[in-house]
């Protein structure tokens, strides 16, 4: 009951729609009512298109993102315990992250492919970024009485890094990971949008191109849905690991 | 053979921020020599360079000038044979009680259920049997701290430093584990550096106190206590133990004093 309260909102944005395509305030070659959207996508969910171009679509981000998960880590934690990888990365760093990674879309194509390494590619530059700077900063502001705890009990350096500087950069690097997970979604749609033979954004696109808008809304109200739901599960899933910092 | 030795600092100075030239001298010629088993306390105004000569003692901290040894030879870096309690405690708060107790105690070649044992051991002897399974968040900061203490004592170490560890307390509840800390001390003989500015504290716990001035921090005085203390908390209430308390008092008034000056 306190779910379906805290969405409220969205559910009355629905509604507001419903009753814009009714009551003709605007126009259904615009935006479709809901109810053929509703039909439109259980048509292509029947079909299997849905599930066959959505599956893609996640397999390519999951492999992304989980990529630019490890290399991130592991380049965050460098950076933060060595100097010379800091000095090297973290210039490197500053530049690329504000330079929006769609515009990489045309380079990758023509270096990787049509297929799915250019999206992968391109999800794993996009999503490696937040990973690093999150994991550096949270390695960085580790508390050191917990480091010198660590090394008067016996702890190595090496160990220190793992047992030590890693988890209590944790929540930090969740909150990268999480950024990541946004970024994946933009970019899994918008890579497919320019070229590929199957994804989700890709069936929007030729959808889409195809004037089938109810269907193309369908589309689009799934990746919302899947995007959303991923998010959620994702931030269940730091709730239950950080269940630690709850008193 | 007993060592002779417990501590030896010799001739030990230290500044902070000494590469640019601007350095402020935290500690100057440090000469102190803690007999093994003593239980030893720093006292003195904040800012007296008390936890640095710790954080030395400890190897967490380079020497810069002099050399520190313990019975086992020259510090040089940390090391299980000299632990060390914070004041805000410093456990891994991603581990339980017992994961933080066994941590140190998996770094020894120790099988798995003598490592069991000894945590099960050490948690008794702070009390918190029953709470091997709460996590630190969970705790008050007196259970945190006994925590800390156990997982430091677990492993053992022949010197034991403390940085203030009470200082987060209340009132009631530093009391009590001062102590406790008194009966853990007689029952498992360490070297112990105790570090505080609360006089009544170092008077009721250690059996010498070293008073340091500010800024440079040096030792200006070290006072034997001499006076049997295992009546506990009665103690407090006795001639003599006001009467120390008050000359310390003094002592350590001048040198707050004198570092206001300073400081003006």
């Amino acid at each position: 009951m306190a779910t379906l309260f805290r969405y409220l909102p969205i559910l009355v944005v629905l509604a507001l729609w419903e009753a814009a395509t009714r009551y003709g305030l605007v126009s259904k070659l615009m935006v479709p009512d809901l109810a053929s959207v509703g039909a439109a996508f259980w048509q292509l969910l029947t079909s299997g298109e849905l599930v066959f171009n959505a599956g893609r679509s996640l397999g390519r981000a999951f492999i992304g993102l989980a990529a630019a998960t490890a290399f991130g880590i592991v380049a965050g934690l460098l950076m933060a315990t060595i100097r010379p990888v800091r000095l090297l990365v973290n210039p490197l760093v500053q530049a690329f992250y504000p330079m929006p990674k769609s515009a990489l879309i045309p380079v990758v194509m023509v270096w990787f492919g049509l297929g799915d390494l250019s999206k992968i590619v391109l999800i794993f530059l996009g999503c490696i970024l937040p990973v690093v700077v999150s994991t550096y900063n949270g390695a960085r502001g580790v508390d050191h009485v917990l480091v010198w705890s660590a090394a008067s009990l016996g702890a190595s350096r090496r160990a220190i890094l793992t047992e030590v500087v890693l988890p209590a950069a944790m929540p930090e690097i969740f909150n990268g990971m999480r950024t990541a997970l946004a970024f994946s979604f933009i970019l899994m749609v918008s890579s497919e949008f320019i070229l590929a033979k199957d994804g989700i954004g890709y069936l929007i696109a030729t959808l889409g191109d195809g004037g089938a808008y109810a269907a193309m809304f369908a589309c689009i109200l799934t990746v919302a849905g899947v995007g959303f739901g991923a998010d959620r599960l994702f931030g269940l899933l730091i709730r239950r690991t950080l269940r630690w910092r709850e008193p | 053979m007993e060592p002779t030795v417990g501590i030896d600092v010799r001739n030990v100075s230290h500044a902070y921020g000494a590469r640019n030239g601007r350095g402020v001298v935290a500690l100057q010629g440090i000469n102190l020599s803690i007999r093994p088993n003593e239980f030893h306390a720093l006292l003195g105004p904040s800012g007296c360079g008390k936890s640095t000569l710790l954080y030395l003692i400890g190897g967490f901290v380079p020497v810069q000038t002099g050399t520190i040894a313990t019975a086992r030879g020259r510090v040089s870096a940390p090391s299980p044979e000299r632990g060390i309690v914070f004041q805000n405690f410093a456990l891994f708060p991603w581990k339980t009680v017992r994961e933080n107790v066994l941590y140190g105690l998996e770094k020894l070649k120790l099988d798995r259920e003598e490592r069991e044992r000894r945590a099960r051991e050490f948690i008794e002897l702070v009390h918190l049997t029953g709470f091997e399974d709460a996590y630190p968040s969970q705790l008050s900061g007196g259970m945190q701290q006994r925590t800390a203490i156990a997982r430091t004592l677990a492993v053992d170490p022949e010197v034991l430093l403390m940085d203030e560890p009470f200082g987060a307390l209340d009132a009631q509840t530093r009391r009590v584990m001062q102590e406790e800390l008194r009966a853990i001390w007689q029952r498992k003989q360490k070297t112990v550096v105790f570090v505080t500015h609360d006089v009544h504290e170092a008077v009721f716990l250690a059996e010498r106190i070293s008073i340091m001035s500010a800024r440079p921090g040096r030792i200006e005085h070290v006072i034997d206590v001499g006076f049997d203390r295992n009546a506990g908390e009665e103690v407090m209430k006795t001639r003599e133990f006001v009467e120390l308390s008050e000359h310390i008092w003094d002592l350590v008034r001048q040198q707050a004093i004198a570092a206001t000056r300073g400081a003006l």
